[in-house]
C-alpha cells in the first residue's frame, strides 16, 4: 500500500460529547482505490469517524486532510469538500416528495450546477447499473428497501466524489435485501472506488476490505489485511469481538 | 324585510369577508414565513443556531399571541391609522389581522418545518447544499403538506378574528352580525351571517386539505 497516494489522512483525531471521549487519538491513512471497513461493537465510535470525516461532527483536536488539504480547520467550505465526499446513510434518506430520478439530479444541478441533460444520461446509465432504471420515475415510498439503498447509493455516485462512505448502509434492510446492495458495494470496489464501510455483515467485511480497522471504546485497536485480521487477529479484544459472531 | 337591500348587504358582507381573510392571510405569510424560518434554522438543533437571534424572535412571537385579539385591535388603531389611514373598514382590520396571525403563522411554519427528517437533512448536506438550499429546496418541500394544513388552520384562525373584528366596525359578516343582530335585535340575520361564515370556514378547510392531500407523496 505504501507506493499508492494518500487520499485522506486522519491525524490524531479527538473527538468527545463533554461525558467521555467518543474517538481517541485515532490516525487513519486512506489510499486511493483503497476499501476500508471499520467494524467494532456498537458505541465504538466508528459511525463518528465516518461523520467527522464530512464534517457531520465537529472534532475537538486533530487534523483532517484530503488530498493533502486540511479540511477540519475553522474556514473549511464545506458544501465543496463534502461534493468530494459521498455518503450513504444506514435510513437511505432519500427525499420523499422527489421521484428516484430527481433525488439523484438534485445535487449536480443545485449544488453543482451542472445542466439537467448531461446528469439526466449520467443518472440513468448508474440507475441501470444498480438495476433501477426502471424506477427512475417511482417515489421512494415505492420502493423496498434495497431499492431505496441502490438509489441512495446512486445520489451519492452521481457526484464523482473521491470516496465514499457507507454508514451501516444494510443495518436496517430486510436480510433478502442486504446481498442486493452488497453486490453494488463490491462492484465498486472491483471498479477501483476508494471507500469508508461501517458494518457488521463481516463476510461481505472479509470479501470486499483491502484493510480491516477494529475500533474498540474510541480507539483503533487493530488494522490488517482480511485473511490476516479474521484468521490470527492479533489482539484479545480483537478475538473476543469475533467470538461473537460464532455460534 | 328579506329585501334586495339586506341581500346586496350580506353579498358585500361575504365580498368583505373574503377580502380580510385572503388578503389577512397572504400578508400573514409574507411576515410570518420568513420569521417561522428563521425560528427553525436558528434553534439550538437548527441548521444555523443562533440563541441570540432564536430569543428574539421566540420573545416577539410570543408577546404578540398571549394578547388577546380584542385587544390588539384596540392598542394597535394609533398604528393602523398610520398606515392605511383611518381605523374602521375591512382595509383597516387587515393590519391587526396581520400583527396577530403573522407571530402565529411563524410558529406553525416552525412546527412544521421542523418535522422534515433530521436524516432528510444530512443527507442534503452530505451533498454540499448550502443552507440556504437546504431551506428553501429541501424544507420547505418536504414540509409542504404540514404547511398548507396550516395555512388552512390559520385562515380559518383569521376567519373568526375578522368576524371579530366586526365589533370594532371592521366590516364583513362580522359587522354585519353584530350591528343587525346584536345592536339591532334582528336574530333571523345574525343567524343568516353565522350560516354564511360556517359554509366559507367549510369551503376554506375543504379546499386546503384537498390540495395539501394531492401534495403529499409519502402514502
Amino acid at each position: 500500500m505504501e507506493e499508492l497516494e494518500k487520499l485522506l489522512e486522519l491525524r490524531h483525531i479527538h473527538k468527545d460529547y463533554g461525558n467521555g471521549a467518543i474517538l481517541k487519538d485515532v490516525s487513519l491513512d486512506i489510499h486511493k482505490g483503497e476499501v476500508v471497513v471499520l467494524i467494532g461493537p456498537s458505541g465504538c465510535g466508528k459511525s463518528t469517524l465516518l461523520r467527522c470525516v464530512n464534517g457531520l461532527e465537529s472534532i475537538q483536536s486533530g487534523d483532517i486532510l484530503l488530498d493533502g488539504n486540511v479540511i477540519s480547520g475553522k474556514k473549511t467550505k464545506w458544501s465543496e469538500v463534502r461534493q468530494k465526499i459521498g455518503m450513504v446513510f444506514q435510513s437511505y434518506d432519500l427525499f420523499p416528495h422527489m421521484t428516484v430520478l430527481d433525488n439523484i439530479l438534485l445535487g449536480p444541478m443545485k449544488v453543482q450546477g451542472r445542466k439537467k441533460q448531461e446528469v439526466q444520461e449520467e443518472a440513468e446509465k448508474l440507475l441501470e447499473r444498480v438495476g433501477l432504471l426502471d424506477k427512475k420515475n417511482a417515489f421512494p415510498r415505492q420502493l423496498s428497501g434495497g431499492q431505496k439503498q441502490r438509489v441512495a447509493i446512486v445520489r451519492a455516485l452521481i457526484l464523482k466524489p473521491e470516496i465514499m462512505l457507507f454508514d451501516e448502509v444494510t443495518a436496517a434492510l430486510d436480510p433478502e435485501m442486504v446481498r442486493e446492495v452488497l453486490d453494488v458495494m463490491l462492484e465498486l470496489a472491483k471498479a477501483g472506488s476508494t471507500m469508508m464501510i461501517v458494518t457488521h455483515e463481516m463476510q461481505f467485511a472479509r470479501a470486499v476490505a483491502d484493510r480491516i480497522v477494529f475500533l474498540d471504546d474510541g480507539e483503533i485497536v487493530e488494522a490488517d489485511t482480511p485473511e490476516n485480521f479474521f484468521e490470527h487477529p492479533k489482539t484479545e479484544r480483537a478475538q473476543k469481538f469475533l467470538n461473537t459472531f460464532l455460534f | 324585510m328579506w329585501d334586495s337591500t339586506i341581500i346586496n348587504m350580506l353579498l358585500e358582507g361575504i365580498r368583505d369577508t373574503l377580502y380580510m381573510t385572503i388578503t389577512s392571510t397572504i400578508l400573514g405569510y409574507v411576515f410570518g414565513l420568513p420569521m417561522g424560518i428563521i425560528l427553525t434554522v436558528t434553534d439550538q438543533n437548527g441548521i444555523m443556531p443562533n440563541a441570540f437571534i432564536y430569543k428574539i424572535f421566540d420573545v416577539i412571537s410570543n408577546i404578540v399571541r398571549s394578547v388577546p385579539f380584542l385587544i390588539l385591535l384596540i392598542l394597535l388603531i394609533p398604528f393602523t391609522r398610520l398606515v392605511v389611514g383611518r381605523s374602521y373598514g375591512s382595509t383597516a382590520t387587515i393590519v391587526p389581522l396581520v400583527v396577530a396571525a403573522a407571530p402565529y403563522i411563524a410558529r406553525m411554519v416552525e412546527s412544521s418545518l421542523k418535522e422534515v427528517d433530521g436524516g432528510v437533512i444530512e443527507a442534503a448536506r452530505s451533498m454540499g447544499a448550502s443552507n440556504f438550499y437546504i431551506v428553501f429546496h429541501v424544507m420547505l418541500v418536504e414540509a409542504r403538506t404540514s404547511l398548507i394544513v396550516g395555512a388552512t388552520i390559520t385562515m380559518g384562525t383569521i376567519l373568526g378574528y375578522s368576524a371579530m373584528a366586526g365589533t370594532v366596525g371592521g366590516g364583513g359578516l362580522g359587522d354585519i352580525a353584530v350591528r343587525y343582530g346584536y345592536h339591532r335585535w334582528q336574530t333571523d340575520i345574525m343567524i343568516v351571517t353565522v350560516v354564511l361564515l360556517i359554509i366559507l370556514f367549510q369551503i376554506f378547510q375543504t379546499v386546503g386539505m384537498k390540495i395539501a392531500g394531492s401534495l403529499d407523496r409519502r402514502k
